[in-house]
């Protein structure tokens, strides 16, 4: 098994941690010393670069969020001057103001650096064609992969999202044995691709799927795997990180966060206070080395844990699990928390249901009401309307259990709830407060 | 022997919104296909919209191009006199036999009144059926 960087990849944690210590302690001097932002937040925290000591001291400085971004746009919180900037993305700006990201060469550097390893450790390398369906552009997902792919040697087919047709003509003729997508777009081309005639799993090469965006399930990478043969592979990165971003490696429990480059902390979101090792709670991260846009104890929004347990792949690295739900996703119905990843979770054990649906909330009079909408699958339609009905209340009981909380369930055809190609939107909250 | 009584009715998963049934209706246009027979079963936001028509694989095979779930099933199609007490004549049998019906609808055609019925178990009710002297309409009266 190949490792790109085996100095770093298998250091031993204690190293680590100290190599970790030594870079977190050289970020705040210098962001203390050269930003006006971190300068003034550390003023008002009360907390000086002399009082981190170790690792645990961290604790004493304050969090960001991405308002933070938002109030600094386009560049307050950037930390180095222009010339050093060699470039700009943006978020989208569904969920408010966009966000500037940017880079200097070094962070670049890292970020191609970050993928490079992880592509490697999935096993891929020079023999591979790897087709990115990603957006390209201000958003930062495709050209992360599109850099580290062609670092590795790999051949590399810039796709982007859209056209599927094509997307599938060019996974044939050009022998793709890889692909970086949404795991909900890679459901999306299997099903383009049958309406087409063709079999991912026996008419390509595609083995390999680098997935993530957005939150999907262990049942979902296996029906990846079983319907399409195509082996998913978790990664894990958002703009604010802007560069480096992490994935499962062959063992694929679990995703290598580089000790190097990030921090990671993962805090109870209501107290902000450090859970137990292991638990589950809101993941906090301070990336070490990043120059042109340094975050530090950054609240990203996503609910997951840290595994403790060495990875037999001999990366000594922390692994987070899979992204439980975004903090900001989560719904209180009836003051109760649901989070659209347990609906998914429940709807992928019944057979007879896509893994697509869509949560619509509405308030009548005082009571929350839950609608969830799902596809029912071709092979699952009978013409007899009894035993439609037993389906949907089947469906309804299962949601009831795992949720507590009641649920109509409504059945759609296939292929009409919407696909996004960037982040799922599960969620139509109707309610005024 | 009896797979010629074996009518082949296209069963349509729909959801329950306006223009679905008009859409459905203007492809079945489209292809030149007649409709002899139709009906909607209403479910909770869905509905199964039920037809006989003279060209069945190209009709299934339009309604599948544009991603309708539709499935075949077998029914039985029973001649009735268009007259008073038809109806009653063509299924007063069924109980006796213990034949259950699961759904019907029905239809006036030119020579004479059709009863479309669903049943549980089709080749032991074609059997009865024609025992009892019922007049079943074959498949190849419907193409």
């Amino acid at each position: 098994m190949v490792v790109w960087e085996p100095r770093i990849e298998n250091m031993p944690p204690e190293e680590l941690e100290a190599l970790q210590y030594r870079s977190m302690k050289t970020l705040v001097y210098r962001l203390y010393s050269f930003s006006e932002f971190y300068h003034a937040r550390m003023r008002a925290a009360n907390v000086h670069p002399d009082d981190i000591r170790s690792l645990k001291d961290v604790t004493k400085l304050p969090f960001m969020s991405k308002k933070d971004l938002r109030d600094g746009y386009p560049d307050k919180t950037f930390a180095v001057p222009r010339k050093e900037v060699v470039r700009y993305h943006a978020s989208s700006g569904t969920t408010g103001k966009p966000t500037i990201v940017g880079y200097t060469k070094n962070d670049i550097e890292n970020w191609t650096n970050s993928l490079a390893r992880s592509l490697t450790s999935i096993g891929l390398g020079p023999n591979d064609v790897i087709q990115i369906s990603n957006t390209y552009g201000l958003f930062t997902g495709g050209i992360g992969f599109h850099y580290a792919a062609e670092r590795i040697g790999a051949a590399v087919v810039p796709a982007s999202t859209g056209n599927t047709e094509r997307q599938i003509e060019l996974i044939q003729d050009l022998g793709v044995t890889a692909m970086a997508a949404t795991p909900s777009y890679m459901l999306h081309l299997g099903e383009v691709a049958e309406r087409m005639g063709i079999s991912i799993k026996n008419d390509t090469k595609l083995r390999v799927g680098l997935l993530g965006a957005e939150p999907w399930s262990i049942k979902m990478r296996d029906r990846i795997e079983d319907w399409l043969g195509v082996k998913g592979y978790n990664c894990y990165g958002t703009s604010e990180l802007s560069g480096p971003m992490f994935s499962e490696c062959s063992e694929r429990d679990g995703i290598h966060i580089w000790g190097d480059m990030a921090y990671v902390e993962i805090i109870d979101p209501e107290t902000g206070e450090h859970v137990a090792p292991g638990e589950k709670g809101e993941m906090v991260l301070t990336m070490l080395q990043k120059e042109a846009l340094p975050i530090v104890r950054f609240r990203i929004g996503d609910i997951t844990s840290i595994d403790p347990e060495p990875c037999p792949c001999g990366r000594t690295h922390p692994r987070i699990r899979r992204i439980f739900g975004r903090v900001d996703d989560m719904l209180i119905v009836r003051g109760i928390n649901v989070f659209p990843s347990q609906v998914q979770h429940t709807l992928m054990s019944i057979p007879e249901v896509g893994e697509h649906f869509q949560i619509i909330v509405e308030r009548k009079g005082t009571l929350d009401t839950m609608l969830v909408k799902v596809e029912i699958k071709k092979e699952a339609f009978t013409d007899n309307i009894v035993k439609l009905m037993e389906i949907r209340e089947r469906i309804a009981h299962r949601l009831k259990n795992s949720l507590n909380v009641g649920a109509t369930v409504e059945l759609v055809e296939p292929g009409t709830l919407p696909r996004y190609e960037g982040k799922s939107r599960f969620v139509v909250d109707k309610r005024e407060f | 022997m009896s797979e010629m009584y074996h009518i082949k009715q296209l069963s349509i998963f729909s959801e329950n919104r306006p223009g679905r049934l008009a859409s459905v209706a203007k492809a079945i246009k489209d292809e030149g296909i007649n409709i002899f027979a139709f009906s909607i079963a209403e479910g909770a936001g869905y509905g199964v919209i039920r037809m006989l028509v003279d060209q069945p694989e190209k009709a299934f095979a339009k309604l599948h191009g544009m991603g309708y779930i539709v499935r075949y099933t077998d029914v039985l199609a029973l001649e009735m006199e268009d007259r008073p007490g038809g109806l009653y004549d063509a299924i007063a049998y069924l109980g006796e036999a213990g034949i259950n019906i699961e759904y019907s609808y029905a239809y006036s055609g030119r020579k004479c009144a059709v009863l479309i019925i669903r049943v549980e178990d089709i080749d032991s009710a074609i059997e009865k059926l024609l025992a009892s002297g019922t007049r079943l309409l074959e498949m190849s009266q419907f193409t």
